[in-house]
């Protein structure tokens, strides 16, 4: 137990922060990218270790596997090699600063002033079967709407990202 | 036993960090990051809340993050794609350069 | 602890006996560590030789296509020449490039590795033989191999070589398209079984009828199924034909050109762990994972069967790389998209009406039709006008 917290919570929350605070300063954009994944990784080891394993298999496939990958392909692709930055930080960057740490500590004294204690009930992880049956059953609906948007998000981004064509069928 | 108030207060750090970089940083796709770890930060909210509420067999908040991670994924390529995009056109993902919504 | 009885089931059982045996001499708490930890150590081992022995296999064999001899100097048919590459790899410089982002250099060649090695996690190789039933198995396969991809961008990109960036974009590309219908493809056999488990799998498909076993592959879904998911699984594991993330003749050699010595062995093991665990698991999801082939021949150890399918495999991945030439990038593209997804989309549906649809000749002439016709459809038609036509650089800007 350190600070009141488990060992395997401690670590997976550490290697989160770190994570999550190397890509908010860092001057190199990959570099920014891969820390990011390190923080996505972390959140998946804290799912796992809130016995939601499905869910953290999704943050490891979805987060690392596709997002991740995404953002690095979108940083190639708009800086090239030279991904370094000049110009780290905005003009207002006080001011936002300023607005982060006034919400974390809005967060955080609702967090510490209002719950109390209570320990986790014991319960069985979650089988693939119990959560296939809710998907199907329980939350047929919103499975499909994500089902449409997620097409509708395909084509969209295919859309966006196209180069225009010029009526004599080349590209621009 | 971790109690809920770590996690939470967690959750609430990697959301001000996300909120941090999405106001700070200049580059359109540090932004999204920053978005992403937002995102995050409520999914792991979500996920602590069914473990430590009164009936996690009933799976609600587990599957509300699935949910969440998927829509995030989506959300995540529209967004890259629009950053492309304006790239083609203006040839920089400066945000504080993006002051023209006409390409 | 259960003793096995009878010859046969011992010889079948002989690892996890030994596994109980050794576990036997410790403290009753520290059992469960003890155990896990041979089971790790037996991964470890074993797989690095199943690597070196398929390097081995790979050049004799590719010596024989190629009409001459292959690798014949040390030791007897050249069997020790993964040991002299392998001392040679590791006494070797290892040269980091001057310009090179020298930690993201050193970690993705271990980050490609370590990812690998926990795949074998859930890879059942015999009668329980496997080191995590866990109930998401497969699940946790894909999850982990969507990460490799990282690993090869983040070498592309830290060596500040052009033609890694080029192979490791186009490895990536390749990898994230193929994904797709890798998953797909698996999702068949999890729909049959109803379980994402591994071992469930494996044990679903370990009846007989007659003498043959129900295999998923002999059904027309699970035919289809295994063979887009082995084409999906060249793809992913960068093999001829797929091969061009590090097409010599364009690339030099791809992502990993400026790796040397160590590392650069640390990319080879992963790159051959990598098709080792993806061959195991077709084999699981759709060749009876550690089942006999025929019910007579069910005295065979069942872990001698699932390295026997192993090798089998490799032989055939081998196979195609000596008679196959590369692809193009946009035949790669087109290919994954146009043929291969909707194909194990449609595999799917044929999968959900075969459940659903009574147990008679009926549904194999249906099933088998409706798969047969798409695949004249899609593959001889439809792809007949994108053969061999000028090069399209729409995408390539």
């Amino acid at each position: 137990m350190i600070f009141g917290v488990g060992l395997p919570f401690f670590l997976a929350a550490m290697i989160t922060l770190i994570g999550a605070l190397a890509a908010a300063t860092m001057r190199n954009l990959v570099h920014c990218a891969l820390s990011l994944t390190v923080a996505f990784g972390g959140l998946a080891l804290i799912y796992l270790q809130l016995d939601a394993q499905f869910a953290g298999f999704a943050q490891i496939l979805v987060y690392i596997g596709a997002v991740a990958i995404l953002v690095v392909f979108a940083i190639l692709l708009t800086r090239g090699v030279g991904t370094t930055l000049i110009h780290v930080y905005a003009q207002k960057w006080v001011l936002g600063l300023l607005l982060a740490a006034g919400v974390f500590a809005l967060l955080g004294w609702a967090v510490l002033t209002s719950i109390p204690r209570v320990a986790a009930p014991a319960i069985a992880v979650p089988t693939v079967l119990a959560i296939g049956q809710s998907l199907m059953y329980d939350y047929v609906l919103p499975l499909e709407i994500t089902a449409v948007l997620l097409t509708v998000a395909l084509i969209g981004a295919v859309i966006v990202a196209m180069p225009e064509f010029k009526k004599n069928g080349g590209a621009e | 036993m971790t109690p809920l108030t770590a996690y939470l207060l967690l959750a609430a750090m990697i959301f001000a960090l996300g909120l941090g970089i999405a106001l700070t940083r200049r580059v359109a796709i540090l932004v999204l990051i920053g978005i992403e770890l937002m995102l995050n930060a409520a999914n792991l909210n979500l996920i602590a809340f069914w473990r430590f509420g009164p009936h996690p067999e009933a799976l609600t908040g587990m599957m509300f993050a699935i949910f969440s991670i998927a829509v995030a994924a989506a959300e995540a390529a529209v967004g890259l794609g629009l950053v492309i995009a304006y790239h083609r056109h203006a040839k920089t993902t400066d945000l504080d350069a993006m002051t023209r919504m006409k390409g | 602890m259960i003793v096995p009885s009878g010859i046969v089931e011992q010889a079948d059982q002989i690892f996890v006996t030994l596994q109980h045996l050794v576990a036997g001499y410790f403290p009753v708490w520290l059992q469960p560590i003890v155990m896990a930890a041979l089971a790790v150590v037996a991964i470890v081992l074993t797989f690095p030789l199943c690597f070196a022995l398929s390097v081995w296999l790979e050049r004799k064999a590719l010596g024989r296509i190629q009409n001459r001899l292959g690798p014949n100097r040390v030791g007897p048919f050249g069997l020790l020449q993964p040991i002299a590459d392998a001392i040679k790899s590791l006494t070797k410089e290892d040269i980091v490039p001057l310009s090179a982002d020298a930690l993201v250099h050193f970690l993705a060649p271990v980050i490609l590795v370590v990812v690998t090695f926990l795949g074998y996690a859930v890879l059942p190789v015999g009668r329980n033989m496997v080191l995590l039933n866990m109930d998401c198995g497969i699940f946790f396969f894909f999850a982990i191999g969507a990460s490799t991809e990282l690993s090869i961008f983040m070498a592309g990109w830290s060596s500040r070589n052009k033609y890694s960036l080029l192979g490791a974009m186009r490895a990536v590309a390749q990898m994230i398209s193929y994904e797709v219908p890798l998953l797909l493809s698996a999702v068949v056999a999890v729909m049959m079984t109803g379980s994402l488990s591994t071992v469930k799998i494996v044990e679903a498909q370990s009846g007989f009828t007659g003498i043959f076993p129900h295999w998923y592959v002999f059904t027309p879904w699970g035919f289809l199924g295994f063979i887009l998911f082995v084409i999906a699984a060249l793809a992913e594991t960068n093999r001829s034909p797929f091969d061009l993330p590090e097409g010599e003749s364009e690339l030099v050699a791809g992502y990993f050109t400026e790796y040397s010595g160590f590392k650069f062995a640390l990319f080879f093991l992963g790159e051959y762990l990598g098709m080792l665990s993806i061959a195991g698991f077709a084999i699981t999801l759709f060749l009876g994972g550690w089942g006999a082939p025929l019910s007579v021949l069910g005295f065979v150890p069942s872990w001698a069967w699932f390295f026997v399918k192993l090798a089998a495999g490799i032989l055939f991945f081998i196979w195609l790389r000596g008679t196959m030439p590369r692809l193009r990038q946009d035949q790669l593209m087109n290919f994954a998209w146009k043929f291969v997804l909707p194909m194990s989309l449609l595999n799917l549906v044929v999968a959900g009406a075969w459940r659903f649809m009574p147990d008679t000749w009926l549904r194999w002439v249906v099933s088998a039709g409706i798969l047969g016709c798409a695949y004249v459809l899609l593959g001889r038609i439809l792809m007949r006008r994108q053969g061999l036509g000028p090069r399209s650089y729409r995408y390539a800007e």
